[in-house]
């Protein structure tokens, strides 16, 4: 082996084990649990009965439809507050606003998600912040209670994601010539020409992998929808959370994980279809 | 050369020594059970030391399977969940009775716990420290609520939080008439109850206005008058109690649910004798009161009361008049059967509309 | 004066000011329908300014624009009879050639078929037919020139404005394109207002050339007119190359001026409004400069030096003698006659130069 060789070998090695130890084993691992059923105690027989209870229980096909349409609407919301702050960010403010601007969305980051999230519960809670202002504005004459609802859990899972929709759309369209923008309008297109025609065609790659980044992130939050989420909104990690923490049900839970990899997977390729991107032009653009 | 030999065993063997007398003692447990207070006297005592991971009963379990009993010395899990977690997933080591001082305890709970936990005529686990669930009640707002039943009063509606968990389903059959520990052997007969009460919570879903999930929000829930009526631990009662007067924890009429936290050792814990040492430490009454204080709840050490704050004592007698105290209902050991269907009751009372 | 046809385009007084910037200067100026026009200037003179005016981008603090006669005053970009080739040209990356082209007419709602037909019919006129289905980043660089002034003429605008279009290609490719821009220009027979900083671009092609600095106009004319009448020094400095020596006058007869320069020749020049004493810039143009071996050759001119030959700056047809004034020490940029007589010129050969007084311009040093 020539030297070469050999460094390319090391420099490859942390990248398997890597995808070795923390990715691949523990799928398999989980796949085996996932196609099991326990019999007695601490008895176990290959089967398929937790993938049949995925399709066969009402409730489980229910929740996880929630948790997709839900997540796919909290992408889709991100995505509209999100392009004209990018848009600002990136064509409009200059120099140190553009700066300060970029800032303000990282700051959030800089907390944990549970302060933040906290942070909303201040704010909507019955006896929280805006209750309060809306009271003494005189808009509300009792306590007004915005949280437990999945208006709130929306607002949350929003503010969650909109970093991850702001930076690839900000770095795609601040590599978008300004003088191509003014040729369309030079060429006689309206704002909202040179939108359709022209900025949101070069931002696609961008769209397609913030919207990737914002809808997994979505799907498989935890915190947000238990702490914001009413009393009716189920999100489908809790089921998975409670599946292994709860019920000590490992069998279903795999099967639940997988059946959401699958699942999320199939949707990242629909919207990759729908928009005639190629993953690795998104997250080659995105990042 | 032969002295040389000695000395290379000498050192041998006092390494191989030196762990048994300082070992570090890993405890998987709840806040407050390990206050540093007492973890600086115990170290100081025995040349041990602790690291303490907080968690909860499910975490527990559910940590101790993935490592197959391995990663701590000592666990402090409810009695009713060491017999059927053993049974499927041999997570526990047998306790060693003989190195247990049996005379710290309050003999008739040791007993109870001894019975809980035996699995194969092996013991699993000894008693630390005793609780109970009920109501924590505004009075001043929501007087007429004396049972867990009450909680679906349509005059409370939004005003009313409980969990989703199993002591829900427990504490709602009794209230209706039902006596769900007697089912715990029969899935059919424990299924008729559950779906009992499962129509009940869906019937009170409007009524409630949240599913509370975590300790502080619970108190926030009740501290700011959002919720006046909720179904929690005594402590949290207490805790509520000593800054506003109106709100007290309430033994519900059908009887509180009470629970108990144990010491148990984990199947490949590998600091056995630091983990009797601590049971041994911690039941003496002066260092029990010391976590008393600290968690809010009672423990199995004979005498600690006498060492416990007055203000403390007062809550509990008030919370607890002698005939509450005998219609504690004790949590018996959980079939693992009985948790798969109760997950499948929460969770459609969760979804339901 | 009032004409028929009113210009193509127009403007009176027209001026920029960036808070305390003055970018554009009240310039006046128009174009004729049909000619071309360059504004020719270093960087940030605001040649840039008076273009993004023209097109819209940029509203005037005071002044007029008009187009064809009517003023375009608070008319957006997309509603001016302007179009404008940009300086990369920012062709549309995320459509083809045809798109490109077909990109305006869309805009104006002309039917599918029509725009099929007035791309095809731009892309012959630009001698690139059938390219319509090409990605716009598989075509050379001037393919790119040639789509970016198709795109715009399909609409047919009554004036194109193109922002130094050559600044990007290399200089094969410039020269070449110089040429194409201007056989576009008759071509299409519209009027072109042209920016560069690069004289060469603006001499060749244009019917009028302004020489603009610091936001003012110094001189409007063909490029004849500015190469051998300059109005300003800086326009004898920018425009061609010049030998440029700063003295003072010390004697002035009308337009005739004796100049004492600072490296203590004496020379005879032209100026106007000079009197004894005045500080001068002089310009000379190196081919202005005839060169003789023999001091009998060099006729009436009348200023006449004997120098040394310091270099020889060989370029074709465009070489160069680098000589001294032995006396002064001023060194003299002569360019070098393509005849077999001076052939053989090496550095330290004696020869003389001269030119007549008509050839040395004279303007009142401005100080810079």
């Amino acid at each position: 082996m020539t030297p070469g060789r050999l460094s390319f070998f090391l420099l490859l090695a942390p990248l398997v084990l890597w995808l070795g130890l923390l990715i691949v084993i523990p799928h398999i691992d989980m796949a085996l649990v996932s196609l099991r059923a326990r019999v007695a105690p601490g008895e176990y027989t290959p089967s398929l009965q937790n993938y049949a209870d995925f399709f066969t229980q009402p409730l489980y096909l229910v929740t996880f439809a929630r948790t997709a349409i839900m997540s796919i609407l909290a992408t889709a919301i991100t995505l509209i507050i999100g392009f004209p702050i990018s848009y600002y960010i990136a064509k409009i403010a200059k120099g140190r606003s553009q700066a300060s601007l970029f800032l303000m969305c990282l700051i959030p980051f800089w907390v944990s998600e549970l302060v933040r999230t906290f942070g909303w519960i201040i704010l909507l809670r019955e006896t929280g912040v805006i209750s309060g202002l809306l009271q003494w504005a005189g808009l509300a004459d009792q306590p007004v209670e915005m949280l437990y609802n999945d208006s709130a859990m929306m607002l949350g899972l929003v503010y969650t994601s909109m970093l991850f929709m702001v930076v690839p759309l900000t770095t795609t369209l601040e590599s978008l010539d300004d003088a191509v923008i003014e040729a369309g309008y030079d060429l006689g297109g309206n704002g909202f020409s040179v939108l359709r025609e022209i900025v949101i065609p070069h931002a696609m790659p961008g769209i397609v992998s913030g919207c990737i980044v914002v809808f997994m992130l979505s799907l498989g939050n935890y915190l947000t929808p238990t702490m914001l989420g009413g009393k009716d909104s189920l999100w489908f990690t809790q089921l998975i959370y409670s599946q292994f923490i709860v019920r000590f049900n490992w069998e279903l839970g795999a099967a639940f994980g997988f059946c959401l990899l699958g699942a999320s997977s199939l949707i990242v390729w629909g919207m990759l279809r729908l928009t005639g991107q190629t993953l690795e032009r998104t997250m080659g653009e995105g990042s | 050369m032969k002295s040389r030999f000695t000395l290379a065993a000498t050192v041998a063997v006092l390494a191989l020594n030196a762990p048994a007398h300082a070992d570090t003692l890993r405890l998987l447990t709840w806040g407050g059970y390990a206050p540093d207070a007492v973890i600086d006297l115990f170290e100081a005592e025995t040349g041990h030391t602790v690291e303490v991971t907080l968690s909860n009963n499910e975490e527990m379990v559910a940590k101790l399977r993935a490592t197959g009993g391995g990663g701590f010395d000592l666990a402090q899990p409810s009695q009713d969940r060491i017999a059927g977690p053993q049974a499927e997933f041999g997570i526990y080591k047998p306790i060693d009775m003989s190195k247990i001082d049996t005379a710290l305890f309050i003999p008739s709970m040791l007993e109870a716990t001894k019975t809980n936990t035996t699995v194969d005529g092996a013991v699993y686990a000894v008693p630390d420290v005793w609780g109970t669930s009920g109501l924590i009640v505004n009075a001043a707002e929501a007087s007429s609520v004396a049972d867990y039943t009450d909680l679906c009063n349509a005059d409370l509606t939004g005003k009313v939080t409980y969990r989703l968990k199993r002591p829900t389903l427990i504490g709602f059959a009794f209230s209706m008439g039902l006596d769900p520990f007697a089912a715990y052997g029969d899935i059919a007969a424990y299924q008729a109850i559950l779906d009992q009460v499962e129509a009940k919570l869906i019937e009170c879903k409007p009524v409630v206005k949240t599913y509370w999930s975590g300790g502080d929000e619970l108190i926030n829930l009740m501290r700011s008058g959002e919720t006046v009526a909720a179904m929690a631990w005594d402590t949290g009662g207490w805790k509520l109690n000593t800054d506003n007067a109106d709100i007290n924890f309430v033994a519900p009429t059908s009887g509180a649910l009470g629970w108990v936290d144990t010491f148990s050792l984990p199947a490949q814990g590998r600091a056995d004798d630091a983990a009797y040492a601590w049971i041994n430490f911690v039941m003496q009454p002066k260092i029990a009161a010391m976590i008393t204080e600290e968690a809010g709840n009672f423990t199995a050490s004979a005498g600690a009361d006498e060492f416990v704050n007055d203000a403390l004592k007062a809550q509990y007698q008030n919370s607890f008049p002698p005939a509450a105290v005998d219609n504690i209902r004790w949590y018996p050991p959980v079939p693992a059967e009985i948790e798969r269907i109760e997950g499948e009751t929460l969770d459609r009372v969760q979804a339901a509309g | 004066m009032m004409t028929d046809t009113p210009p193509d385009l127009e403007c009176r007084g027209l001026a920029k000011r960036f808070d305390n910037v003055t970018a554009v200067d009240s310039v006046d100026f128009s174009v004729p329908a049909g000619s071309f026009f360059s504004i020719l200037g270093p960087s940030g003179c605001g040649k840039t300014t008076i273009m993004r005016m023209i097109a819209g981008f940029l509203e005037p603090s005071s002044g007029d624009i008009r187009i064809k006669g009517r003023s375009v005053l608070g008319v957006p970009p997309n509603k001016r009879p302007v179009n404008m080739v940009f300086q990369h040209l920012a062709l549309f990356p995320m459509m083809n050639v045809a798109e490109n082209i077909g990109y305006g007419l869309r805009r104006q709602g002309v039917s599918k078929s029509e725009i099929m037909r007035r791309t095809g019919e731009v892309l012959e006129r630009i001698s690139l037919p059938g390219i319509g289905g090409r990605k716009v980043s598989e075509l050379s660089g001037g393919q790119r020139q040639r789509v970016a002034i198709a795109r715009c003429m399909v609409l047919e605008p009554d004036v194109l404005l193109l922002d130094e279009p050559l600044g990007a290609l290399d200089l094969k490719l410039r020269e070449k394109m110089k040429v194409e821009l201007k056989a576009l220009q008759a071509e299409f027979d519209t009027t072109f207002v042209y920016i560069t900083h690069d004289q060469g671009e603006a001499l060749v092609m244009s019917d009028k050339v302004a020489v603009m600095n610091a936001g003012r106009f110094e001189q409007v004319g063909p490029a004849r007119e500015l190469y051998y009448n300059p109005a300003t020094a800086f326009v004898a400095g920018f425009v061609g190359d010049a030998n440029r020596w700063k003295g003072r006058v010390t004697a002035a007869h009308g337009a005739d001026v004796t100049v004492l320069l600072d490296s203590g020749l004496t020379l005879c020049a032209r100026g106007t409004g000079l009197a004894q004493g005045d500080r001068v810039e002089i310009f000379v143009r190196p081919e202005a400069i005839s060169i003789a071996h023999d001091p009998h050759a060099m006729g009436e001119d009348a200023n006449q030096i004997a120098v040394q030959v310091t270099a020889m700056l060989f370029n074709g047809a465009n070489s160069r003698v680098l000589v001294r004034d032995p006396q002064s020490g001023a060194e003299i940029d002569v360019a070098l006659p393509q005849s077999a007589a001076f052939a053989g010129l090496d550095k330290g050969d004696a020869v003389h130069i001269g030119w007549n007084r008509d050839q040395s311009l004279c303007f009142a040093d401005s100080g810079t």
